[in-house]
């Protein structure tokens, strides 16, 4: 029997030190899974086929299946970890109790990028939507995207203030449109319903692999966009009524949501766009799914697909913002950042000082940089956080076994999925500095930097005990 | 151990902080696109001159989605034979594990130090 069960109706749902005050609890399963998709599910109308770019049709898709690996290791050891860590932060926040405050500010600061770049690289893409929707509907000369993307941004961060219930149900309602939309275009068009346009063979013909196995290894890099935020179902734990339970639950169905959606997003684009279309991202296509249906000829599907490609954006910057301002405010909460970010607002119980700070912020990026820039920004983020998810886990079993706290949800093969994340990180590591090596240096530069900032200057500020906050026994060999 | 209590923050400092986080993030994110070192450019090695769907390596099929899409060889020639170049020294290799290793260990090691301070204060000794 365990020393403590997490599972228990008296512990499941209890918030720091043991109370019951913090942010409000409403969400329910189906949230974290609207969560954890939303956020995700626009890598499949833009931005995973860069990863054509980088190799080919055929490497896309074995990137497509390895990124899966490494996510469905993702999605089992937070399942586990997140399902005893019933506070806001996500992975900050297991990172504080299982390896060490620094640690954890640097988990709360990849979070807060990946999900603020993110956020940018989704508002690019609604305002290249509505360009695109302008010149079809015939408007004379350039369309300026800037408004449309500034509005995008204030609109769900409006959204956002006002509270968590209406946000993640409107997350959900969308979310699940574009998803649909996915697979009616999977259906159009394959000869499943109707005659079917897929030209795999002739398309692929002479252009296999055009850079050979390199551009297979080059293509994780940007395999990871078919699923990066689902990590993000672990801010809802503050929020959710039952963490033990709906967290596991939300994370893992999104995970397998996500696999059958990237494929069949490969497998439409890729039976209609010639590669080196399909791979430029930025010059090529922008929304591919959107494209292969202005392809298919028919209308409904362009109209339908255009609301998808709209919806995920919205969506995923929705999650976003949700997810990067409670990691900033869990920050701000336990003094590793200024204690003002950790206010809760006094009506809508939601962290509105971080949602509003990091508004400006998602905006410079959003008109600043260019959209492969973005991505990559984010990925490179995202991919330092699942570094750091082998070592938490193995960390975690080993600080707290199976017989001292009873999980929501007991990972199987442990260390496996560990040790196969790891080596997978590894490989992506290689593939980003295959093209965008100096913003891998620079930015690792950037992390060691505010890391001796936090340990010599902020950590200063800083209380020591009160940082551990879960009911959880003292950890073995401490 | 002891009981740490932090020192009170001012305002001024704690907005010197946040101006610190921000500056250096705008800073690690905008100068490798402002010095052009942010890479993954593609550059067409050899241009055609005349470019014909045939001389762009176009089957029948591949050329015929290029016209729907609204190209011809002419505006496709960018797009299609423009690449990637992967070529990569063995010393940029070994600087970048050696940079994110050393990354790792640091801050695994100063988490442990903190970690322990923070399991002490809070459980206590036994």
């Amino acid at each position: 029997m365990a020393d403590i069960d997490i599972t228990s109706q008296t512990i499941d749902g209890m918030g720091p030190h043991g109370t019951k005050v913090g942010l409000l609890r409403v969400l329910g399963p189906a949230h974290v899974w609207a969560l954890g998709v939303g956020i995700v599910l626009v890598g499949e109308y833009m931005g995973w086929n860069f990863a054509v770019g980088k190799g080919g049709a055929y490497a896309a898709l074995i990137a497509c299946w390895f990124a899966g690996i490494l996510y469905s290791c993702v999605a089992m050891i937070d399942s586990e970890v997140t399902s005893t860590v019933a506070s806001a932060g996500g992975q900050y926040t297991q990172a504080k109790h299982i390896i060490g405050p620094l640690m954890a500010f640097n988990v709360g600061l990849y979070l807060v990028f990946a999900y603020t770049m993110l956020e940018a690289a989704n508002a690019i893409t609604a305002g290249y939507l509505f360009f695109v929707v302008a010149q079809m509907t015939g408007h004379a000369g350039d369309l300026d995207q800037r408004p449309f993307i500034i509005l995008v941004i204030m609109f769900l961060a409006w959204l956002n203030y006002r509270g968590v219930l209406a946000t993640l149900t409107f997350n959900l309602v969308i979310t699940a449109i574009a998803f649909c939309a996915i697979l009616i275009l999977f259906l159009s068009t394959s000869g499943i319903l109707g005659g079917g346009i897929m030209e795999h063979t002739a398309l692929f013909e002479g252009h296999e692999l055009p850079y050979g196995w390199i551009g297979v290894l080059a293509a994780m890099h940007f395999g990871l966009w078919y699923y990066l935020g689902i990590e993000g179902t672990t801010q809802a734990a503050e929020e959710v009524r039952s963490p033990a339970r709906a967290l596991p639950f939300g994370t893992l169905a999104g995970i397998m949501t996500l696999l059958i959606a990237a494929t069949l997003t490969w497998y439409v684009c890729s039976g209609v766009l010639p590669w080196e279309y399909l791979g430029d991202g930025v010059n090529g296509s922008v929304a591919p799914l959107f494209d292969t249906a202005r392809l298919s000829g028919s209308n409904g599907l362009v109209w339908l697909l255009g609301f998808g490609t709209l919806f995920a954006t919205l969506a995923s910057a929705n999650g976003c913002i949700n997810d990067a301002s409670r990691a900033w405010f869990a920050m701000g909460r336990d003094k590793y950042l200024p204690g003002w970010f950790g206010a809760v607002h006094p009506q809508y119980r939601t962290p509105y000082r971080a949602i509003v700070f990091l508004v400006p912020i998602a905006l410079i990026f959003a008109l600043g940089a260019p959209l492969d820039q973005v991505i990559t920004f984010s990925i490179l983020s995202g991919l330092l956080g699942y570094t750091f998810m082998p070592l938490n886990i193995i960390l975690f079993r080993r600080k707290w076994p199976l017989e001292t706290i009873k999980r929501g949800y007991e990972h199987p093969f442990h260390p496996i999925p560990a040790i196969t994340l790891l080596t997978l990180c590894g490989v992506t590591f290689f593939a980003v500095f295959l093209g965008y090596g100096t913003q891998l240096v620079a930015m690792i530069g950037f992390y060691i930097v505010v890391s001796l900032w936090f340990h010599f200057w902020r950590y200063r500020f800083v209380n020591r005990g009160a940082q551990f906050t879960m009911p959880w026994p003292k950890p073995q060999g401490y | 151990m002891a009981h740490y209590t932090p020192p009170k923050q001012g305002k001024t400092s704690q907005l010197f902080d946040v101006l610190v986080l921000v500056v250096l993030t705008f800073g690690a994110l905008f100068v490798p696109l402002w010095m052009g070192m942010a890479g993954a450019a593609k550059s067409v090695a050899t241009p055609d001159p005349n470019p014909t769907w045939e001389t762009l390596g176009q089957t029948p099929a591949q050329a015929a989605k290029y016209e729907a899409l609204g190209y011809d060889p002419a505006s496709a020639h960018d797009l299609i034979l423009a690449r990637f170049d992967y070529s990569f020294s063995i010393g940029a290799l070994l600087t970048m594990i050696v940079v994110i290793v050393l990354y790792y260990v640091l801050i695994l090691r100063f988490s442990e130090v903190e970690y322990r301070e923070v399991i002490s204060e809070k459980f206590g000794r036994e």
